[in-house]
């Protein structure tokens, strides 16, 4: 475990408790933007570029905007009256730490079983886009189908409906 | 010698790291890159301000800076020296860590894009092969600087500036991807030294660059025009013009930030302009196979500094394009376009007969680009042109 | 501790950061938030597995994580539209106020 890999997850782990636990919705979108690249450093990490750059790429350049778009859109950054968390707070906290807890339990369990140190592959961009339209041609075009209907879906549910009209 | 000319930067660079031991001197090489690159481009930052201020000038039939050295050549320094001593006001209700943040992701996101960019032969900072994506990832993170800035200031302009700013540059962010795949298409690789050197090559003295071929005139055309409104510049400078909303996301930034967003704009500009030689003008290459003694980073910073005074002439001469306006001719003329100029592309690389391919390729993009604009400009119902003159 | 378990916990340390997240923030943006990072710690987690698994070349790992990417965004775009016109319409993103059935 290398000292990179410890300072990321401190990036990564500051940035996400940071983002829910914020009382500012617009500094909380910030700070999961801060996580999304302490993971896209650990992509890097893990030898696969292509995917912390399309992380880079596709988080933080487009859905941190998506998010703080809608914050700014609805008013967001006016704090509430009843204080940031619900009222059913503790269960949900109760929740997530048994999660943690039992995943947590799993993965330490079963450490002896999982593989250590494995050779660094080399993925070539050719490689992936070959793979992408060979094996995983499938995939690729009902992703594309997906984009499509979530664009127009999104655009259809977020319109602005006019008087009169259906 | 002229071998050596041509390495002398790469030369001058192993002799510096030689110095240290030698499980030291890959990190020392690129130290010494990342430091030439940050040295380098700040300077032409200055040398591109006074050719805008001297050259938009001349453009609108007046002198430019003329009194501070010969031909006003230390205007940049006096004006260094002005943002670095003004006041820094950070309004009361404004967010602090943000307003001070944003100018700092701004200029550290423009400046990543230097890394991948083939500067010369051997000349690259890290020979990426996923190259052009992590141009374009640090180009995505620039746009939530933009946000940030106008956020944090707690002002309307700027709201609005940054917001006008955002819808801008994502919607010209998918042209611009889209416009360099036709060049990663006919390449084969992402890797920007790859593209470099296919186009390296010489057919009866020409070079085979991309822009001498329809599909890349077209998309040439096509990335200049999402480039500019990637920078925010004329004839796309809505958010930030003067007369618009004083000085859009900027308004709130005195001192030296407002100097780091001026030196980050220019620098986006030089990344961008860069990027585009390395796509369409073939990089680093000679134009034509008798000049290739002349070293490649001669080339590469001449053609960066013809785009950068292409970029400055269109400032000059074109007028401003309304928000709406530029919205639509990016999703319903460009993007179409695009996606054209890639099937294009295609039908040139399976055509077989050499000279008819020009003909089709061209035909195609010519009936597309005056179809589109046809089926634009119908709904405007636009007159014949009226002159009317003094009396 | 294996490098593939330190990965693993850290991926589980932010899936349940937020799944906390999702269910204790009151604003409806938030909990998408959550969402987002508990897509990105599986996301952790396939590319940690591929790295450390029999047969990266296979690139299935990769493969999985790039289209988790994509839905992903794809979902964010739809979750935000839907927040945006349950503002224009109940004017106010608090999930503890929406817990009736009527409109």
């Amino acid at each position: 475990m290398s000292l990179v890999f410890y300072l990321i997850t401190a990036l990564t782990v500051a940035g996400g408790l940071a983002s829910m636990l914020l009382k500012n919705t617009v500094h909380c979108a910030l700070a999961v933007t801060v996580a999304f690249a302490g993971l896209a450093f650990f992509f890097l990490n893990l030898d696969a570029q292509f995917a912390g750059f399309a992380q880079i790429l596709v988080y933080i350049g487009a859905v941190a905007i998506l998010v703080v778009f809608a914050i700014l859109l609805t008013k967001g950054s006016e704090t509430p009256k009843d204080g940031v968390f619900s009222r059913t707070w503790l269960s949900g906290l109760a929740i997530a730490a048994a999660v943690f807890a039992m995943l947590g339990w799993a993965i330490l369990h079963t450490a002896s079983m999982l593989p250590g140190a494995t050779p660094v592959p080399t993925v070539t961009v050719r490689q992936i886009g070959q793979a992408l339209i060979g094996r995983y041609v499938l995939p690729l075009e009902i992703v594309a189908v997906l984009l499509t209907v979530a664009l127009i879906g999104a655009v259809i549910v977020a319109m602005h409906e006019k008087e009169g009209t259906k | 010698m002229i071998q050596n000319l041509d390495q002398i930067l790469v030369l001058l660079q192993h002799w510096l790291a030689s110095f240290l031991p030698a499980a030291w001197q890959g990190a020392a090489r690129a130290f010494i890159s990342a430091a030439a690159i940050v040295c380098v481009f700040p300077a032409l930052f200055a040398v591109a301000v006074w050719l805008e201020r001297k050259g938009l000038g001349r453009m609108q039939n007046r002198l430019g800076p003329n009194r501070v050295g010969p031909y006003g050549l230390l205007q940049p320094i006096a004006d260094g020296i002005k943002s670095l001593t003004k006041e820094d006001i950070v309004p009361l209700s404004a967010d602090r860590a943000v307003h001070f943040l944003a100018p700092v992701l701004l200029v550290v996101a423009a400046f990543m894009g230097f890394a991948v960019l083939p500067m010369g032969r051997n000349m690259v900072l890290v020979d990426l092969d996923a190259g052009l994506l992590f141009y374009y990832a640090m180009g995505a993170s620039s746009e939530l600087a933009v946000f940030m800035a106008g956020w944090s200031s707690r002002n309307k302009y700027s709201l609005l500036g940054a917001m006008r700013a955002v819808a801008q540059m994502i919607s010209y962010e998918v042209v611009l991807l889209l416009s360099s795949v036709v060049v990663v298409m006919m390449a084969g690789s992402l890797s920007l030294t790859k593209i470099v050197e296919s186009q390296n090559q010489y057919t009866w003295g020409f070079p085979h660059w991309y822009i001498f071929t329809p599909w890349g005139l077209a998309g040439f055309i096509m990335y200049a025009i999402a480039a500019t409104a990637e920078t925010n510049r004329s004839p796309f400078d809505l958010p930030e013009g003067e007369s618009e909303l004083v000085a859009g996301y900027h308004t709130e930034y005195s001192g030296f930030k407002f100097a780091l967003f001026f030196l980050g704009e220019y620098v986006a500009m030089f990344s961008i302009s860069g990027l585009g030689t390395t796509l369409f003008l073939g990089g680093w290459s000679a134009p034509f196979s008798f000049l290739t003694w002349i070293p490649s980073w001669i080339w590469f910073f001449s053609k960066l500094m013809l785009s950068i005074f292409v970029f400055i002439w269109m400032r000059g001469t074109l007028p401003r394009l309304r928000q709406d306006q530029l919205m639509n001719f990016a999703w319903k003329f460009v993007l179409p376009m695009c996606l054209l100029n890639l099937m294009v592309a295609a039908v040139w690389r399976f055509m077989d007969n050499y000279w008819l391919r020009w003909v089709v390729c061209s035909a195609i993009l010519l009936l597309a680009y005056e179809g589109l604009g046809m089926a634009e400009l119908r709904k405007k119902n636009i007159g014949p042109r009226s002159y009317r003159y003094v009396e | 501790m294996t490098p593939l378990a330190g990965y693993l916990l850290v991926a589980a340390l932010l899936f349940s950061i937020g799944l906390a997240g999702a269910l204790t923030r009151r604003n409806a943006i938030l909990v998408l938030i959550g969402i987002e990072l508990m897509l990105n710690a599986a996301n952790l987690n396939l590319i940690a597995f591929w790295r450390y698994g029999p047969h990266p070349e296979a690139l299935t790992g990769m493969m999985f994580a790039i289209f988790s990417i994509a839905v992903a965004a794809a979902e964010a775009a739809v979750g935000l539209g839907l927040v945006i016109s349950i503002h224009r319409h109940a004017k106010t993103t608090d999930l503890d106020q929406m817990n009736r059935m009527k409109g």
